[in-house]
């Protein structure tokens, strides 16, 4: 090992050693963005150790592409909303995943080319590079046009559609399996791309939107993957050390969702996202009637609370009204009350979104209480104020087995002394079931835009 | 090779249990820059787009490579970027101000 070489093998140790403490930074919010930006750091060193490599030998098209990707990158960092976040973070999973796709069609490219050897461990890193790369960058792809409403947010879904996915999976991997043997069959190298291609798409079609949080978390998982599997074929650590790290994150964010929705890691896996909607026979409102409220009266029972819990679900980001509600909130805390925010889980469209959300409106983070935390809570507290969350406060999830939300952990709004539900009108939440919490005696519904809502609020309690 | 390989698995099977060690710790309160800070991590993968851009070996991986390297930069440079922008603002509550009493 010359001194070139040991100084690129340091640069990548220090990046390697770098990215994880960056990562156990996140474990405090003191002290997460300081280690991230050492993270950063690492990621600079490791680039430069890189430019070192002996066999790169023309910097032309290296420097335009660090150009362009930094003119791209910089305002996709700096000016995206924090609204758009979960669209914004699904896109990266496609750029991430697109890198480590071509690196591993060029690297298959070069060897058939110049008649190098592919052996079994290469053929097989190559295979599980382009197999997940491809499939993570549809995949994330129709992700993202989903939650930036490009199409139709809702599960599209037809007859026999789990096993045309599962008949695509088992070609591709065949073909897989077939190339580990025969590696110069260049033609299904390519067809399996393609395979692999069109499972990611037809693999998200039949999930909706609220089921994001899981299939964010899983092409955050198998982006790491295609990483790791770069680095195996190009014989590089760091990049299989951060690909394992990202496998590893975005493999324990869907566990960690699919358990909030109460849905086996499994039917995850294999896509059978619509399937409980579309058996979904639960309760229905027949009877039942609704107790409207007017602003007035809402802000009236807000001013005097001494202890309000805030329940924020996706429809606080769809209405923006983030910095409303926290502006409702000061005032109440200005007149004695307190305030805090109960975050389920799977709220928003993606791991932690509501949690985002709030931050950005210099909510501190104290208040923002976790769901086995806070539902010892909501007994002594006088107001829960519903803010555009629906299925995550549906106590059917608890009472009822007959719906198909029934074993979903759930926020135990219904315990609380009165309840305030914040909606845009009566239609039900994306599973498609009826709420019966709307139809407590003690709850009461102001209809209307959140954000509208909210400022309503806001000039009354002003007024009182 | 064979026993490169091997310590290449080993790397990954070491990498992935520090990693599942270290993220189970992390705070659902930060689960999204949790998200973007992994995934401007993975933009590591820049390292091998720069050997296939860079290494003139032939016309196809220089292009492969290029467009890989603009991938990879994009989330190397907003991905950190956006992370640092979503962490800054997490902030504690602030200590009570003189002559407020606390909650």
């Amino acid at each position: 090992m010359n001194a070139r070489e040991l100084l690129i093998q340091a640069a990548y140790l220090t990046a390697s050693v770098l990215f994880i403490l960056g990562l156990r930074s996140l474990t405090k919010a003191d002290t997460a963005r300081r280690g991230m930006q050492q993270a950063a750091l690492g990621m600079v060193i490791a680039v430069v150790g890189t430019l070192l490599h002996h066999e790169i030998v023309s910097f032309g098209w290296i420097l335009t592409g660090l150009v362009i990707g930094s003119a791209i990158g910089y305002p996709l960092g700096v000016y995206v909303p924090m609204t758009a976040m979960p669209q914004r973070i699904a896109i990266s999973h496609v750029f991430g995943a697109l890198a480590a796709t071509l690196v591993g069609v060029a690297e298959y490219y070069t060897h058939l080319r110049d008649g190098l050897p592919l052996p079994a461990p290469l053929m097989a890193a190559l295979g599980f590079e382009v197999v997940f790369g491809a499939l993570t960058v549809s995949g994330s792809f129709m992700a993202f046009s989903k939650l930036q409403e490009l199409i139709p947010g809702r599960p599209l879904t037809y007859r026999g559609q789990n096993l045309a996915n599962i008949s695509l999976f088992v070609m591709t991997m065949g073909i897989f399996g077939y190339l580990l043997f025969h590696p110069t069959a260049a033609q299904l190298f390519y067809v399996m791309v393609g395979l692999a291609f069109l499972f990611g798409i037809l693999l998200v079609l039949p999930i909706g939107g609220a089921d994001m949080p899981v299939v964010i978390s899983l092409m955050n998982s198998y982006a790491g993957l295609a990483s790791a599997a770069t680095g195996f074929a190009i014989g590089n650590n760091v990049l299989i050390i951060a690909g394992a790290l990202d496998g590893a994150s975005g493999f324990i964010l869907s566990v960690v969702m699919s358990k909030a929705m109460n849905r086996s890691f499994g039917n995850v896996l294999f896509g059978a996202f619509g399937s409980v909607v579309a058996s979904g026979t639960g309760k229905t409102a027949e009877g039942l009637t609704v107790r409207e409220i007017s602003a007035e009266d809402a802000a009236v029972q807000l001013a005097y609370a001494r202890s309000v819990i805030v329940v924020p679900g996706y429809g606080l980001a769809v209405a923006q009204a983030q910095h409303a509600v926290r502006e409702l909130a000061d005032l109440i805390e200005r007149r004695g009350g307190e305030v805090k925010y109960a975050i389920h889980p799977v709220a928003g469209r993606m791991p932690g979104h509501m949690n985002v959300l709030l931050a950005e409106a210099n909510v501190p983070y104290d208040r923002l209480v976790e769901m086995d935390e806070i539902n010892g809570q909501f007994p002594q507290a006088d107001v829960a104020l519903v803010i555009g969350a629906n299925d995550v406060v549906n106590p059917a999830a608890r009472n009822d087995p007959a719906s198909p939300i029934y074993g979903m952990p759930i926020l135990n709004v219904d315990q609380a002394q009165k309840i305030i539900v914040m909606k845009r009108s009566m239609n039900p939440g994306f599973a498609g079931i009826e709420n019966e919490l709307f139809y407590n005696e003690k709850t009461s519904m102001l209809f209307g835009d959140a954000k509208q809502s909210l400022t309503r609020l806001v000039t009354e309690v002003k007024s009182l | 090779m064979t026993s490169l390989a091997t310590i290449e698995v080993y790397v990954f099977i070491l990498a992935g249990f520090v990693g599942f060690m270290v993220i189970t710790r992390v705070p659902p309160l930060l689960h999204t820059p949790l998200m973007s800070a992994t995934n401007a991590i993975s933009a590591i993968s820049l390292v091998g787009s720069l050997v296939a851009a860079g290494s003139d070996r032939n016309q196809v991986s220089t292009i492969l490579g290029f467009v890989a390297v603009i991938s990879a930069t994009i989330n190397a440079v907003g991905g950190f970027i956006i992370t640092d922008r979503m962490l800054k603002m997490f902030k504690r509550e602030p200590a009570p101000a003189p002559g407020e009493k606390a909650p």
